[in-house]
């Protein structure tokens, strides 16, 4: 289709949105469909036919953010938002449409959880059908690509790139307009885009929802990108754990090429671009770049020493455009809007959102997005609404397995890649795990450090055998058995294996363990010196047991 | 443009040397008689960079880089050896010590292994981290040869050698972080593989213990790598 009869189609569907009086719209992601959404949608939905009633659409959709209240309905357009909804409660809530809001299961959306967040990658999550290609159409969709292909040239759009200031949401951070211009500048007979899906951090799904909720526009994202790098082909590698994600962005890839978005002669132009899914097999290394090419290629997923990058040398030799979900997803609106808007958010080194999944011991855990240099009291005690239980804030730890645990005093800095960095954590890929005083930091220390041994590839020495070594002194710490001189090969070992594994899965191992010493050394000579858990989590046995 | 190769300069332990471009670190330095550790390292393999021993140091690069894939570079400056380096290739070493079972004194390799020379050649008298003592079998299932994994290192070069050069792929890794192995077809008995030819490579660049011929007693398993030089040397030629 040409652009104009995809306007059209995108018309249409406007239109054809108006002619409902009334729409609800029911949270249908991962977190709302675990705890019975689908049975409120099919009950709206039962509910709506029986009484015959007209001009009434229930529409499933994607994530509506407070994922601890679920399920969630959206009434439109009185933008209603009810939480913990049941079946049984349709009856009540069709009726408040035309009377009064149903008090009973209000959610206040005038509270900081959503005042306070900022949504470009989030814009149509639970707001369109992720199912339905006209309703991303309607809601501006493929506007980007069509900018970008009938009116830039390649250089123009990686140039838009650059003054968008973004920069990678895998976790790295690099700017994103740097690597397309590199992976343009790479000679090759071919050249791949990849998007990386393999999201495994404990606690995050900040990919899962964007490909679950609006699959359509990480498509855009790497059709512009293959556009601007000379690609004709894609790979969406996401995890076979994501069924519902998967499901989603193969019916998203039928839509795009049924209309022309993919495959020959893109939006009448001569730019071609196809897509294929392919499914990540359970490792979390793979979601380091040069496994994950492996693993496409059919082998096994382990990463190799970079240099060469992919940008020079990837899937299958030749150059390769690889960005995480997040970042094809900011793709879209940058081309509508232009760099300079949204270089416009955020500070000065990082520009733009940032989507975090809200977990651990908060209020409210969900998927949220803010503006970079947010500081972290705000998004816990804001929009987190802070501990529950009235439980004093412990730590907050950024960027999973390869992050760091960030205490009190640090809550009032900013969010962005340099200050967390500095404070000993890393961005990461989104997820943010808050703790409370129940939380033992040598205990958590153990956790993702067993993580972390349990999904090292094997590959390099100080990875696979240093990961081991660590968690066994950290076991022996918690178990109250360990010396000083325990804690000083523990310190070792965390310096070693920092600098001296092979990919960035070993490099960054040691950093819980490290910001933890940093901040929470006295919680570690508790166990060491008193044989006592300060929080009482780890059991220790008592001297006298010991000997008996 | 001619076809003559590009020449570099650079440094290595501040001595001036010369590389053509493409040529890796460990290369020049090995040309020039700098010693650099190596252990997964075999010249006429594919290089991975796994045992991390070779790492360097190199001016203005943050991270340390495996000599045996990094690509030597104009005026880089490079240093192989430095206390830093010393106490990380020691603590690679302990690592793989402690990893599984390497009793030297009753070993076939004895005074022929690899992983045994370089720790003496790296000083390293004793072992800081705990030992592990997996319980990890012998499979002597082969009529000439035999694998202890309790000696294997995961160097992956019997993979390399067999998939490369002998072109069987009988060998393969299996298994996650510290429970890796090194398996045969698709984790077969040895003896019962439908690929192995037999020929013995994997045996002869196995750097350790592990793979080893039958009816040799301890200290007696000399390795016999000449074949890869030969092989490559006539391969390159025909090209």
């Amino acid at each position: 289709m040409t652009p104009e009869e995809l306007r059209e189609l995108a018309a249409r569907r406007r239109e054809e949105l108006q002619e409902f009086k009334y729409r609800l719209n029911v949270c249908l992601a991962a977190g709302c469909q675990s705890c019975h959404g689908d049975s409120v949608y099919k009950a709206l939905k039962a509910e709506v036919e029986s009484r015959k009633l007209e001009g009434v659409q229930v529409r499933g959709v994607g994530c509506l953010s407070l994922c601890a209240e679920g399920p969630l309905v959206q009434v439109e357009p009185d933008n209603l938002l009810y939480q913990r909804v049941r079946a049984e409660d349709a009856p009540e809530l069709i009726e408040s449409m035309y009377g009064k809001p149903l008090k009973r299961l209000a959610c206040p959306t005038d509270a900081p959880f959503f005042a306070a967040q900022k949504q470009i990658v989030l814009e149509n999550s639970g707001r369109i059908d992720p199912e339905s290609l006209e309703d991303y159409l309607a809601a501006d969709g493929y506007e980007g690509l069509m900018r970008a292909l009938t009116e830039m040239t390649p250089a123009e759009v990686i140039a838009e790139m650059t003054t968008s200031g973004l920069r990678g949401r895998g976790g790295g951070g690099f700017p994103t307009g740097l690597k397309w211009s590199t992976v343009a500048k790479s000679k090759g007979a071919k050249k791949f885009v990849i998007c990386n899906g393999d999201e495994g951090d404990p606690g995050a799904f900040m990919d899962r929802s964007v490909l679950e909720s609006d699959p359509h526009r990480v498509i855009e994202g790497m059709i512009i990108a293959g556009y601007a790098v000379g690609a004709s082909h894609g790979y969406a590698y996401i995890r076979a754990e994501y069924p519902l994600a998967v499901k989603r962005i193969q019916n998203a890839i039928k839509q795009a090429t049924k209309v022309g978005l993919l495959g020959e002669g893109i939006c009448g132009t001569g730019f071609g671009f196809t897509i294929e899914v392919r499914l990540g097999a359970g490792a979390f290394v793979c979601g380091e770049e040069t496994a994950l090419i492996a693993s496409i290629e059919g082998k096994r997923g382990q990463p190799r020493p970079r240099p060469p990058f992919p940008a020079e040398s990837g899937l299958w030799g030749y150059p390769t455009l690889i960005n995480n979900v997040e970042t094809f997803a900011n793709v879209p609106p940058i081309l509508r809007n232009g760099g300079a808007w949204f270089a416009g958010m955020g500070t000065e080194k990082s520009k733009g959102t940032k989507v975090f999944a809200l977990a651990g011991r908060v209020k409210n855990t969900g998927l949220i997005e803010v503006p970079m240099g947010i500081t972290l009291r705000k998004i816990i005690f804001d929009i987190g609404g802070g501990i529950p239980d009235g439980k004093k804030f412990k730590a907050v730890q950024t960027g999973g397995p390869s992050g760091g645990c960030i205490p009190e005093e640090h809550l009032d800095m900013p969010v962005d890649y340099d200050s967390l960095a500095k404070v000993g954590s890393i961005m990461g890929s989104g997820g943010m795990i808050v703790m409370d005083e129940t939380s033992c930091m040598v205990d958590v220390a153990k956790y993702f450090m067993e993580f972390c041994k349990s999904e090292s590839c094997g590959k390099c020495v100080p990875c696979r055998a240093g990961t081991d070594q660590m968690h066994g002194l950290l076991s022996k710490i918690c178990a109250g058995e360990a010396t000083m001189d325990d804690l000083a090969l523990l310190e070792h070992l965390c310096e070693v294996v920092k600098n001296t594994s092979l990919c960035g899965l070993g490099q960054t191992a040691p950093n819980p363990v490290l910001s933890t010493l940093r901040y929470f050394r006295h919680e570690y000579l508790a166990h060491i010196q008193e044989k006592r858990c300060p929080a009482g989590v780890c059991k220790i046995k008592a001297a006298a047991e010991v000997h008996a | 443009m001619s076809d003559a190769p590009h020449i570099l300069t650079l440094k290595i332990d501040d001595q001036d040397v010369s590389a053509v471009e493409g040529q890796t670190i460990l290369a020049v330095a090995r040309e020039n008689g700098i010693a650099v550790p190596t252990l997964c390292f075999l010249k006429g393999l594919s290089p991975v960079g796994a045992c991390r021993l070779c790492l360097v140091e190199i001016k203005g690069v943050p991270k340390l880089l495996p000599a045996c894939v990094t690509r030597a570079a104009e005026g880089m400056e490079v240093t192989t050896d430095s206390p830093r380096l010393r106490e990380y290739r020691r603590t690679i070493l302990e690592l793989l010590f402690a990893e599984r079972n390497h009793v030297c004194s009753i070993c076939v390799s004895n005074n022929n292994c690899e992983l045994q020379s370089l720790a003496r050649a790296q000083g390293l008298t004793h072992v800081r981290v705990p030992y592990r003592h997996p319980r990890l079998g012998v499979d002597a299932t082969h009529s000439r040869f035999s694998a202890d994994h309790n000696r294997c290192i995961l160097c992956a070069r019997c993979v390399r050698v067999c998939d490369e050069i002998e072109g069987a792929h009988t060998w393969d890794i299996m298994g996650r972080g510290i429970d890796c192995r090194v398996i045969t077809d698709m984790n077969q008995p040895w003896g019962q593989s439908d690929t192995c030819t037999s020929c013995g490579k994997c045996v002869h660049v196995c750097p350790t213990g592990t793979l080893t011929e039958k009816g040799v007693a301890a200290a007696e398993m000399k390795k016999r790598q000449q074949f890869l030089p030969y092989l490559t040397a006539m391969r390159e030629e025909r090209e």
